[in-house]
């Protein structure tokens, strides 16, 4: 189908576009990578009157390591994220988490700031970023504030965004050494929409585990971070015994609601496979 | 701030100017304003490849960019870069495989994989697979293309072209 009628500016500073932003409330969409956005024109889920891009807008870019904090700009692509020797360094989970991410056609264009801004539920960064406990930098018209991930993921396609604001960055804390990530997910085909995916970071020392972030996404209307399941195991070498007490704990704390093509119980049993192969993985 | 937009790109090499509806994505203003039909509208909503094209040298989803949006940049569609040869070992291995039918999706299985070819070398069976599942194809049954990205992939690793 065909997009319905807009307007569309391309404003070169973050000034313009609270300006736009307020003039326009809801009726003005911001445009960065496009990818969602126009596709969802396209199929006419929503009729704005102006979009506006804000890719012509410097200082919104790059990958960036400061002291133990590593910061990705909101118009960083997922291709660039993919071909950073900076993330394969500091951050594997992501680099594994966006190869997951559609195709490459999509991830050449699709960035960082969009991706987490619209908030599927089935996307793989916001999981990346609970499990990682990264935060993100809100900017509005004479101001800047930050809130955690694990704060800024409210509801369907909801965040902690307000009227006005825009995600500018996102800054994750780079753990000490020992710490391992594995990012799993099951799709129907590769690069379909996850059924169910799993971010997992934690610590490895003496073959045990400690401080485990268990991120799912396609768990519900948010990513979920499965901290039941994790305390299951702090401490623990992930054997047989601990990987059961996990997924025992998972079972109690996720709570999944059926989609299209899998019920509840299908999606938590896969969610409890996804949890044994990643600690699996960890720990080898 | 305008539902149009006079817009500047250069397309196969050739700058053209035109006044564009912002709503209009770049696939649709190639095919109806610029004649060049070998980017297909499959889904328009960016899964299904038929609409691949390059942009400043990045394969994208025609149906997924303004054509206001390539203001300033370069794009190169199925004619120019059959034009220029530099698809010709692949367009060869398609026809040798037979890797098409109706068409259809062959513009943009091209591009996508002229882009493997250049990122992924080395690719193996499995990757070429990964890659290109997102381009869709109702008639081959896939294994043909594959068989000729493959094909393709070894030649030019042993130096001929």
């Amino acid at each position: 189908m065909k997009a319905p009628s807009f307007s569309y500016v391309k404003p070169g500073s973050l000034g313009e576009v609270f300006d736009l932003l307020e003039r326009h409330g809801d009726g003005a969409r911001v445009l960065a990578g496009g990818q969602s956005l126009l596709a969802s024109l396209n199929l006419r889920l929503s009729e704005p009157e102006l979009l506006i891009d804000i890719t012509g807008i410097p200082g919104l870019g790059g990958i960036a390591v400061s002291g133990r904090t590593l910061r990705i700009g909101a118009l960083t692509t997922h291709r660039q994220i993919e071909t950073s020797a900076e993330i394969a360094r500091h951050l594997p989970l992501l680099a594994q988490a966006v190869r997951n991410v559609a195709h490459i056609a999509i991830r050449n264009v699709g960035t960082f700031g969009g991706s987490v801004a619209h908030a599927d539920p089935a996307a793989e960064y916001p999981a990346c970023t609970l499990a990682l406990d990264a935060s993100f930098v809100l900017a509005k018209r004479g101001s800047e504030r930050r809130v955690k991930a694990r704060e800024f993921f409210r509801g369907l396609y909801e965040t902690a965004l307000q009227p006005g604001e825009l995600v500018t960055a996102g800054e994750f804390p780079l753990d000490g050494a020992g710490y391992r990530s594995v990012f799993l997910e099951l799709a129907r085909r590769h690069g379909d929409y996850a059924i169910v995916g799993l971010a997992a970071h934690a610590r490895i020392a003496g073959g045990k585990i400690s401080d485990a972030r268990l991120a799912f996404l396609g768990a519900g209307s948010t990513p979920v971070l499965a901290t039941r399941a994790a305390a299951a195991l702090e401490g623990r070498v992930p054997d047989a015994q601990a990987v059961a007490a996990a997924q025992d704990a998972l079972s109690k704390e996720l709570d999944m609601p059926a989609d299209l093509y899998s019920s509840s119980a299908t999606k938590l049993h896969l969610a409890r496979v996804l949890l044994g192969r990643a600690l699996v993985a960890l720990a080898t | 701030m305008d539902d149009t937009l006079l817009t500047t790109l250069t397309v196969n090499g050739r700058t053209v100017t035109r006044r564009i509806q912002a709503r209009q994505h770049l696939s649709d203003f190639l095919r109806d304003e610029l004649g060049l039909t070998g980017a297909h509208t499959g889904c328009e909503h960016g899964v299904c490849g038929a609409c691949t094209v390059r942009v400043d040298g990045m394969t994208v989803r025609g149906c997924l960019m303004l054509a206001v949006q390539a203001n300033g940049r370069k794009v190169d569609t199925i004619e120019g870069l059959s034009d220029s040869g530099e698809l010709a070992d692949l367009q060869g291995a398609f026809h040798r495989r037979n890797a098409l039918q109706c068409g259809f999706c062959t513009p943009g299985m091209l591009i996508s994989a002229q882009e493997l070819l250049a990122s992924q070398p080395d690719a193996t069976r499995d990757e070429i697979r990964a890659h290109m599942s997102g381009n869709y194809c109702r008639c081959t049954g896939y294994h043909a293309i594959v068989d000729a990205v493959e094909e393709v992939l070894a030649s030019r690793r042993g130096g001929r072209k």
